[in-house]
């Protein structure tokens, strides 16, 4: 089996300033990475190359489309990337708001992805928006509210409707439970980690959070200064970490 | 029989970089063998490893030298050496774990729990949550409870979600660690009826009893971390 997605050697450096420096890892179908480090260890950058939302200094990534073929994204037209983003693909940012449009219903926000892929069927966008809703927990009628008028927790969980209405098969993930109140956090997570197993969605996520990695991931990988320090199994990362930073990180979490 | 699990000279010791780089070893040249349907005891005094042993077999633990080898249909597997993807295969498929604690997850009911490792392997949801029903009345968690999160369980309930989540599909190999330590007599000899079974269907057993009696009752040979480990070769 192919990986779904490849890195290989990516660097992104900031004229001296370094970004990500020389990551490389297979990502396949089904699996959950998670990448965890402090802020400034480079994990945002690392998902914002791999998510092609900005180029690489060195290195590239490489994606297996639907029909089987391997394709670099730096070797993609600028119209097949969009169409991979907006298709195959889903991004969750930690702000809500830089993942939906925020002058549109609920419901448009869903269904403006599904007409992005060419459904033209209003009827067929009202219903699938509905439902996808109610997966995510959004009662029925706030379809036509304005994301403005929802909780974090919701705009969040639209978000997510939003990434996987068109049945996506990777999903990024910034900090996806970022700022929430804990209780809202916990039911977000159980939400995801069902979504992503049940559709068998493979996914990088990005966290601080140890126990959102915990709970999601499958792999991990320990990121400082912009380069891997270590990765494995999460279970095994989190209970016998190696590096000495892996160490720090997991030692320095709160016991309740 | 045949044989399941094959471990070489294995050592682990811990690195400890936040406490002044301390060096804690564990075990040295350790080895053993166990075959389909055997169950073997992992025995030594508290804080020799026993269940160190069992998290190392599972992947939890990185060795730090040595081999640990699992069969998977013809091929062998060795978890010290594979890369993450095979070893998660391996717990899919081969490996089988019942931790001493469960870990429970918010708002996933205990049945789910239960059914988990069979709906990871492709089975019908349907078919599986009544194969965790079965099991979850087989050691005796009431019926209301199925349908909670086992978050508000008792101890020795939460336990026995473990042991029904362990329990439910078939595992070639099966990892229990103290698997009756916070059960009353009735459940504990369920759960020693469920691991001779899993004996006679041909899974390989390493377990960490507390009690020497049941040692005795469910196990038929010993892995002893008594002598010649922790002092080096």
């Amino acid at each position: 089996m192919n990986p779904l997605l490849s890195a290989e050697g990516l660097t992104k450096t900031y004229g001296a300033r370094i970004g990500c420096r020389d990551v490389s890892f297979d990502l396949f179908p089904g699996e959950v990475l998670a990448i965890v480090g402090e802020s400034g260890s480079g994990k945002t950058t690392l998902l914002r190359c791999l998510s092609g939302h900005v180029a690489a200094s060195a290195g590239r990534v490489i994606y297996t489309t639907r029909d089987g073929k391997r394709a670099a994204l730096d070797e993609m037209s600028e119209a097949e990337r969009r169409l991979l983003m907006r298709t195959d693909w889903g991004f969750v940012h930690q702000d809500a708001r830089e993942g939906l449009r925020m002058g549109v219903s609920a419901g448009a926000n869903v269904g403006e992805r599904m007409m992005a892929v060419g459904v033209r069927h209003y009827g067929k966008i009202r219903a699938a928006a509905a439902d996808w809703l109610s997966r995510v927990e959004i009662p029925e009628d706030r379809i036509d509210d304005s994301p403005w008028s929802y909780s974090g927790g919701m705009r969040q969980r639209l978000q997510i409707a939003r990434n996987l209405v068109t049945s996506p098969r990777l999903v990024f993930m910034d900090e996806p439970t970022g700022g929430l109140d804990v209780s809202v956090q916990a039911r977000l997570l159980d939400l995801i980690r069902g979504l992503v197993k049940g559709l068998g969605l493979a996914a990088v996520v990005v966290t601080h959070d140890l126990a959102v990695a915990r709970l999601l991931s499958s792999r991990m990988m320990v990121m400082q200064q912009g380069r891997v320090i270590e990765e494995g199994l999460t279970d095994q990362i989190l209970e016998d970490p190696q590096a000495a930073y892996s160490q720090l990180l997991v030692s320095s979490v709160l016991q309740v | 029989m045949e044989p399941v699990l094959r471990i070489d000279a294995l050592a682990k010791h811990f690195l400890l970089h936040q406490q002044a780089g301390v060096r804690i070893p564990v075990f040295d040249g350790l080895s053993a063998q166990v075959n389909a349907g055997e169950a073997v005891a992992v025995t030594g005094a508290s804080g020799r490893g026993k269940s160190s042993l069992l998290k190392l077999i599972y992947g939890t633990y990185r060795a730090t030298s040595g081999a640990i080898r699992v069969r998977n249909g013809e091929e062998w597997v060795d978890v010290v050496a594979a890369p993450p993807r095979d070893v998660l295969a391996l717990r899919k498929s081969t490996i089988g774990y019942v931790t001493q604690f469960l870990r429970v997850i918010p708002r996933v009911p205990a049945e789910t729990i239960v059914a988990e490792p069979l709906i990871d392997r492709g089975m019908d949801p349907e078919a599986a949550i009544c194969r965790a029903r079965l099991l979850l009345d087989r050691l005796n968690i009431p019926e209301r409870l199925w349908h909670l999160s086992p978050m508000t369980f008792s101890g020795g309930e939460q336990q026995r979600v473990n042991i029904a989540r362990g329990f439910a599909a078939h595992f070639p190999l099966l990892l229990l660690d103290e698997p009756t330590a916070s059960l009353d007599a009735a459940n504990r000899q369920r759960v020693l009826d469920l691991i001779a079974e899993a004996r006679q269907q041909g899974s390989a057993i390493v377990a960490v009893f507390h009690d020497e009696e049941e040692r005795r009752l469910a196990c038929s040979r010993e892995i002893p971390l008594d002598r010649g480990e922790g002092s080096g070769p």
